[in-house]
């Protein structure tokens, strides 16, 4: 439904995105995951047809984005990841906008937002400013979703948004794909990550890695260890000087050790315990977060 | 059609939904001409004025009531030496120091010729010379008074050739006939601009353009529907400002109002393409209020409102010439004071198209949907 081919795209000097290529299939939920300024918002805005790429081919629906951009902007539903729709004009307003602009009305295509909007009817005929974070989300993805699109990018839609609305939030995404959408969403978050169908792990304008989460996961070869105790940041130094030591990270209030072999781990017990005789190890599983610090070059212990 | 006139709603909607742009369009106008027209005054009133008298004779209390009498000076002072007249001057308290000098009236008796000093403070040159002027023109008055006084000439015979002189379209030089509607020109010009400019980058600044470029919408009408309600808003403020200031100081109309509005419909197509190139290539409100603060100081002290384009120098002349303001300036004169004609205005006519035609072409062709 989406191909990216060999993407690059510079800012200047700066490379936003280095020769990205992959496949998103009809009907799947896609996540594009990295921290911020990895390239996926740069991704997004040329599939949008909002940048040139400077390399490579892009198409949707087996048209050329760059070149058939027209129907490329008449079939993808785009949110951008700040809020922006009009906060002068009310819920009801935003949405026959948006409507009018793609050649429809509300009225055509309520039965695929009915879902969503059905939770801020009840305020529409409030100003989308005087929103909640929740309902201006809501809004914003029925806005996205009215011209009945083939394709809907969302590019860091829970970013800024509580527990509870994230969880809404993926949900209704579930009911939208099962409608048969094909769905794009990039995220910061990693345990989102394990929603998707596939994910595509993204650092620095490179894709380094494009599997399903299970599959990423299980990818994940050494056995993994997580060591808790006081003062993180002198524990995780001394973690990092020890010759058995691959990798160490700290992950919240502990830290996630691979050791250069699975008999190494007595000795490396037995050094923490000499060095910090209350720091608890234990083996963990790996999450996605593991596999992607994994991958990054820069931070390898 | 129907996405423009959707477009249009939407843009009135938020246009009438934000607070700051009812007074900007009702208020601004009433308060620029009630308050510029006033104050950016060309007749000096209140001369401050200290007079060092050494002489201490009839003849110098005579010039100094005559002075006094015309309603244009205000005596600060009567000093005792030049040296405290000098302080005064320097402290901004004075603008005129009349010296009259020993023997001044005995000068005039015995030899029929006396001096008396000027000096003005000329911070303000232009104040200097009316000034100069007007004292100047009192004296010589009282000149030609005591000449006839004191030798006993009958009245003047009359000089073989007297000049009559009458300005022609302003009889009484009144300044506000040649001011109001120059500062509805600068009110049309910075409404049209200003507004059109922060409107695209406010859309910018938010984020919503992101949401607008990526539908359908072609960019002649998303520039349509940017231009139109500017375009409207315009002309009624150029409507607004006039029946204003006709009301309040009642400037004379001679000629064609439907000419006027027909040149101030292709002008603010000028202006308000320059608004849209500013939006394009700024991203903030705030670069975009700099950038049109910058054109508009410019095309204002450029335009002729206070000084006349003529007496600049030459390679300023040449300036104006590309300044859109110096035509409309020019026109909305010539057709409400003289009553000019479509034929002795066309000039105007067709280097405003031009302006408008360059101007909007280079405004959609700068905007870009996608980068």
């Amino acid at each position: 439904m989406v191909e990216f081919n060999h993407i690059t795209k510079k800012y200047g000097p700066v490379t936003g995105v280095q020769g990205v290529s992959f496949k998103v299939n009809p009907g799947e939920l896609f996540g594009l995951i990295g921290p911020d300024g990895a390239g996926k918002t740069t991704l997004f805005r040329m599939l949008t047809t909002l940048l040139l790429p400077d390399e490579g081919s892009l198409s949707m629906a087996g048209k050329d984005v760059v070149q058939d951009y027209r129907f490329v902007r008449s079939n993808v539903g785009y949110m951008p990841g700040t809020f922006s729709l009009y906060q002068d004009l009310t819920v009801a307003e935003n949405l026959n906008f948006f409507a009018t602009l793609f050649g429809t009305t509300v009225a055509a295509n309520y039965a695929l937002i009915e879902d969503i909007y059905r939770q801020i009817e009840p305020y529409k005929t409030r100003r989308a400013g005087d929103l909640s974070g929740g309902m201006k989300q809501k809004l914003a993805l029925s806005c996205a979703l009215i011209h009945r699109p083939l394709v809907l990018v969302l590019d860091e839609p829970t970013t800024g948004v509580d527990a509870v609305s994230r969880k809404e939030f993926w949900e209704m995404l579930k009911r939208l794909q099962a409608g048969g959408l094909t769905i794009l969403v990039s995220t910061a978050y990693m345990d989102e990550a394990t929603l998707c169908d596939r994910v595509a792990l993204i650092q620095e304008g490179r894709i380094m890695q494009l599997d399903t989460p299970e599959q990423v996961i299980s990818g994940f070869s050494r056995p993994l260890y997580a060591v808790k105790g006081e003062r993180i940041h002198r524990l995780l130094e001394f973690l990092r000087q020890l010759p058995q030591v691959v990798s160490a990270q700290p992950f919240g209030d502990s830290i996630h050790l691979t050791l250069v072999a699975e008999h190494c781990l007595p000795e490396v017990q037995a050094s923490i315990l000499q060095e910090r005789p209350d720091a608890v190890t234990e083996a963990i599983t790996p999450t996605i977060e593991d596999c992607f610090m994994d991958l990054m070059p820069a931070t390898h212990g | 059609m129907r996405v423009i006139k959707f477009l249009l709603r939407k843009e009135f909607k938020q246009i009438f939904r934000n607070k700051a742009m009812l007074p900007i369009i009702f208020v601004m106008p009433v308060v620029q001409l009630l308050i510029l027209v006033n104050a950016a005054t060309f007749e000096i009133k209140n001369i401050d004025l200290a007079i060092l008298d050494r002489d201490h004779s009839p003849a110098s209390r005579q010039l100094t009531n005559k002075l006094l009498s015309m309603g244009y000076y205000r005596l600060r002072a009567r000093v005792a030496s030049l040296k405290e007249g000098q302080l005064l001057m320097d402290q901004n308290k004075i603008d005129l120091l009349l010296q009259f000098p020993p023997g001044f009236a005995a000068g005039l008796q015995r030899d029929d010729r006396a001096t008396v000093m000027l000096d003005i403070s000329a911070i303000d040159g232009s104040a200097a010379s009316i000034i100069y002027y007007y004292t100047n023109t009192i004296i010589l008055d009282f000149n030609t008074g005591i000449m006839q006084r004191w030798h006993n000439l009958p009245e003047q015979p009359g000089l073989p050739l007297t000049v009559e002189s009458r300005f022609w379209y302003n009889e009484e030089l009144d300044y506000k006939n040649y001011i109001t509607p120059g500062l509805v020109v600068i009110l049309v010009t910075m409404v049209g601009m200003f507004l059109t400019a922060m409107n695209v980058v406010r859309e910018k600044e938010i984020g919503t353009i992101e949401q607008l470029n990526v539908t359908p919408i072609t960019k002649t009408q998303f520039i349509v529907s940017k231009l139109l309600p500017f375009w409207i808003i315009g002309m009624f403020e150029m409507a607004f400002g006039l029946g204003v200031g006709k009301l309040i100081f009642d400037f004379p109309v001679v000629g064609s109002v439907p000419l006027l509005f027909a040149f101030a419909a292709i002008y603010l197509v000028v202006v308000l393409a320059l608004g849209l190139l500013i939006s394009t290539v700024t991203h903030t409100q705030q670069q975009a209020m700099l950038v049109s603060w910058f054109f508009v100081v410019i095309f204002i002290l450029m335009s002729g409102l206070f000084t006349a384009v003529e007496n600049m120098p030459e390679w300023a002349q040449k300036i104006t010439a590309f300044n859109p303001v110096t035509y409309f300036m020019q026109l909305i004169r010539m057709v409400l004071l003289k009553g000019s004609q479509l034929q002795h205005v066309a000039r105007h006519f067709l280097v405003i198209s031009a302006m408008a035609v360059v101007s909007i072409s280079l405004a959609v062709f700068t905007y870009r949907k996608r980068s």
